[in-house]
């Protein structure tokens, strides 16, 4: 490609951000000092755009922002165009192309937060800091609801660090500017990772992030989780009970039975079990995921690929974040077995941006399994061989949409494409791709290690199994709960303990419905029927001193913030969204309200993705069945 | 013209009449072959479509949601709706929601649909979000008014692997606040930006336009009306490119190319497209 450089120099520290990553320039041609041989050839490296985003993040980490320079030398390094780099670098909220400080706090000013005094932090921290955008921004959900108020702060240098604050007091997160003690209430700190020998990978595989792990003391993964050692978790067994540094425990713990058997019962009679199993998708739109993985093992086309979309952003997730944490190698394992059903030799892992912690663990865990021999050529003498490549968002709630999470790792703007075609036929680089939910890919194990009738026979027949909720808002003991599917909302509700008058449930997330009776069966039947949906798994409960209307708006606000922009009916709809229910806050009028079902009808009818085919649910299903505007 | 291999043809059903296209076709090139007139913004017939404007959606028989007639491709017994209920309020929602928001005063037919589809872009208040911004003028021979921007994406992937492989500019920015922009901003002159003009050929609002025809505009001569067109050969190397000059009172106004023309689909280099000041 003749591309058109600007020619602005990147700082040293710049330059040496991005070697870190690539290695070296290999000639003049790739922005290293010209030498006499680089006039004579004019041939250059393969394109390499899909490390344009960990290029990004590489600058972004160590200097805190992008520079012209910076995204200069990444173009030439990477044969990108200097302008898509740029509409690449704008798309992501992380990342900046301005100048900034390097200590950057976000606070999250989302669903669960807000049902729990986020706006006083808020409040606080712009009276500390400054309005936002110099040394905080308010950011959308951060996936900590159960230590709702949450605030995260990510600070750039030559070792990155992040800092989980949860719960966030008022004054805390921006208090803490000069010291390097983080603010947490729980009493329970993360030890130091300990463990065997951590090979070092190919270049793209590398450490991504190189956050110390001993710099967080924030609760270990087990506090989230209520009923964590009890004996009937199957999902969440291992979490608090298994150290989640040590792959000999996961071991000593019944780790890697479930690939073991895998290996025995080959491709075929692995896609079999799943598909008996009746194991459906977790992320949301729950498809069968035996039928995923055997259309795609089926396809003539190779490579195949495996991405396993950890980019969990629905407001009032956490649920992956908690498994990633607590048991890390239980997803290394299921995606090995994945892989081995569906033909894939190579893996991605799409990690939210903002998980340090849960990013930390799996680097590390896929780095000792592939010194252990459990990932790279020829796991287990089988002579499979199958590697996973860790790969960080941005700050974008669409990259979990699983066509916009291959542009994503492709190096392009996270847009979701249009489908047909579908990932089974054309995804990650335009090969046959699996794409996987955590929580669809771990139920995978219990599959194997049981026997899929065993599997079936827990839940109801058309949602079998046991299912992951995420519990937030007002509530005594705010987690992710494992039950089987059948349990009604009032089965969760006894764990949780709402505090107050129950005024409504949201499930599902921004994406899902309010709901108000307490007898709907949690499966995917009993909600679809309750006309709502169980999404990702969200059950933010709301007591009567919650600002109802300060919930929509959020919500409207948070689709505006996330729409990628591509589609008119989502780029604008969700902008009159949120205008008319500004105006319906002050003042109700049937006008708007029209207003809002018709834009409502032509975002869910209309979209390219279910971003803007969602965005409208929830303001809906409040206006019916909560009465918010009446 | 180099021989296609042949191509089986499905039956597919529009509005209830069954219409036989090949097997590769669009619902779009089904319903032109049943004298449907659906409505596209985004669609370029030499671009791939972005399927970004939503202006074309139809219905098709058992599908959860509606579909972009330009890029969907046909199937065997598809029977598509392309005036129902629902594909008409979509139409008319999202004429809505780009009328409210970008200035759709140049686009062709705009108007008219507006009035087709009975869109009242203005019921969602004065104070309704516009991309409304003044046009960037940095060059003499073409400007870019992304007032008029409804963000379709052929400028986009005209300039880039599609025609031209020049790549300088692309969509910056996410939401609504996304734009069409070279590398932080900068004026084409400091691009990469080779002024062949092939994103203004293909721009449908008139975002993109030339120079002479915005100051035209501007003083209120601009009248296509009292325009000729004439289409020629360049005559400045030897490819042959066809160009249609566009001359009002004598005087060529703007230089466009016949998109069926099979060796260049409409595109030009900058010679032809604005190097006409010696005629």
């Amino acid at each position: 490609m003749d591309l058109r450089f600007r020619d602005v120099e990147p700082t040293e520290e710049e330059r040496a951000a991005v070697d870190a990553l690539l290695g070296p320039p290999a000639s003049a041609w790739e922005g290293g000092p010209r030498t006499d041989a680089d006039l004579r050839v004019a041939a250059r490296a393969e394109r390499s755009r899909d490390l344009l985003l960990p290029a990004l993040h590489a600058v972004n980490d160590r200097v805190g922002w992008v520079s012209e320079g910076a995204l200069d030398y990444i173009c030439r390094r990477l044969t990108v165009p200097p302008a898509e780099a740029y509409g690449v670098a704008s798309f992501y909220s992380l990342l900046s192309l301005e100048p900034r400080p390097a200590r950057v706090l976000h606070v999250c000013t989302d669903l669960a937060c807000q049902a729990r005094g986020g706006d006083e932090v808020r409040r606080r921290v712009e009276e500390r800091l400054g309005p936002p955008g110099e040394g905080w921004q308010p950011s959308p959900c951060l996936g900590l609801c159960e230590r709702a108020p949450a605030a995260l702060a990510l600070e750039a240098g030559e070792t990155p660090r992040a800092t989980v604050y949860g719960p966030a007091t008022a004054a805390e997160p921006a208090a803490h500017d000069e010291t390097d003690g983080p603010v947490t209430d729980g009493p329970v700190t993360d030890g130091p990772v300990t463990d065997g020998p951590v090979a070092s990978g190919p270049v793209a595989s590398g450490p991504v992030t190189g956050w110390r792990d001993e710099e967080t003391c924030e609760p270990a993964a087990e506090a989230a989780v209520p009923q964590a050692g009890r004996p009937e978790l199957v999902l969440l067994r291992r979490i608090g009970v298994v150290d989640p540094a040590s792959l000999d425990d996961y071991r000593a713990h019944g780790g890697y039975a479930a690939l073991r058997r895998a290996l025995r019962l080959g491709p075929a009679g692995v896609i079999r079990e799943v598909l008996e199993s009746g194991l459906v998708g977790r992320g949301g739109a729950a498809f069968p995921t035996g039928r995923k993985w055997d259309a795609t093992a089926r396809r003539p086309d190779h490579p195949h690929y495996l991405v396993c979309n950890a980019d969990e952003s629905e407001p009032g997730t956490f649920k992956d974040r908690v498994l990633m944490e607590g048991d890390p190698y239980a997803l290394v394992e299921a995606m090995t077995v994945a892989a081995y059903a569906t033909g894939c030799a190579k893996g991605y892992l799409y990690i939210r941006g903002e998980y340090p912690r849960a990013t930390r663990r799996l680097e590390h865990a896929i780095a000792t399994a592939r010194a252990r021999g459990l990932l790279g050529g020829d796991i287990l003498g089988h002579g499979f061989s199958f590697d996973i490549e860790l790969r960080r968002g941005a700050g974008a709630y669409i990259c979990g949409e699983e066509t916009a999470i291959f542009n994503s790792i492709e190096g392009y703007r996270g847009e979701p494409r249009s489908k047909p075609p579908f990932p089974v036929e054309k995804g990650l680089f335009g090969k046959p791709t699996v794409v996987n939910n955590v929580e669809t890919l771990v139920n995978v194990l219990p599959i194997l290690e049981h026997g899929a009738q065993a599997y079936a026979a827990v839940g109801t027949k058309e949602s079998t199994g046991t299912k992951l909720f995420c519990v937030s808002g007002t509530v005594d003991k705010p987690g992710v709960y494992e039950l089987p599917f059948g349990a009604t909302l009032r089965d969760l509700l006894d764990l949780a303990r709402p505090v107050g008058t129950l005024r409504a449930v949201l499930l599902g997330g921004a994406a899902g419905a309010f709901v108000t009776d307490p007898d709907v069966p949690l499966t995917f039947e009993g909600t679809r029927q309750a006309g709502a949906t169980l999404g990702s798994g969200v059950v933010l409960v709301l007591n009567d001193t919650v600002d109802l209307k300060a919930i929509l708006l959020r919500i409207a606000e948070f689709f505006r913030d996330e729409s990628c922009g591509q589609c008119v009916p989502c780029r604008v709809g969700t902008v009159r969204q949120e205008e008319a229910l500004h105006r319906l806050s002050g003042r109700v009028d049937q006008r708007d309200l029209l207003l809002l079902r018709e834009v409502g009808r032509t975002m869910r009818d209309a979209s390219i993705c279910g971003l803007g085919q969602t965005a409208w649910n929830a303001v809906e299903s409040a206006i019916d069945r909560l009465g918010v505007y009446s | 013209m180099p021989l296609q291999p042949p191509r089986r043809l499905v039956d597919v059903e529009i509005d209830g009449e069954t219409v036989r296209v090949p097997e590769d076709a669009t619902v779009l090139d089904a319903c032109a072959a049943a004298g449907k007139d659906v409505p596209t913004l985004c669609h370029g017939d030499t671009l791939t479509p972005k399927n970004a404007c939503r202006v074309c959606v139809v219905e098709v028989a058992g599908a959860r949601t509606l579909a972009p007639a330009c890029s969907r491709k046909v199937e065997a017994g598809m029977s598509v709706g392309t005036d129902t209920e629902r594909a008409r309020h979509s139409r008319k929602v999202v004429l809505e929601l780009l009328a409210s928001s970008v200035d759709l005063s140049t686009t062709p037919r705009a108007a008219e649909w507006i009035a087709e589809y009975g869109a009242e872009p203005g019921r969602f208040g004065e104070q309704a979000a516009t991309v409304a911004q003044p046009p960037k003028v940095d060059n003499d021979l073409y400007v870019r008014d992304y007032g008029k921007c409804i963000l379709c994406y052929k400028c986009v992937d005209a300039c880039g692997e599609q025609w031209q492989n020049t790549f300088a500019i692309a969509v910056a920015g996410r939401g609504f606040d996304a734009t069409i922009s070279t590398e932080f901003d900068a004026p084409l002159t400091d691009s990469a930006c080779v002024y062949c003009g092939n994103c203004v050929e293909v721009c449908p609002t008139g975002a993109l336009s030339f120079k002479s025809e915005f100051d035209m505009r501007a003083e209120g001569t601009w009248d296509e009306s009292r325009q000729t067109r004439t289409t020629t050969i360049c005559s400045y190397c030897g490819v042959g490119c066809n160009l249609t000059l566009h001359v009002q009172e004598n005087k060529i106004v703007k230089v466009t190319s016949p998109h069926d023309n099979p060796v260049t689909h409409g595109n030009l280099c900058v010679k032809g497209r604005f190097g006409y000041g010696y005629v």
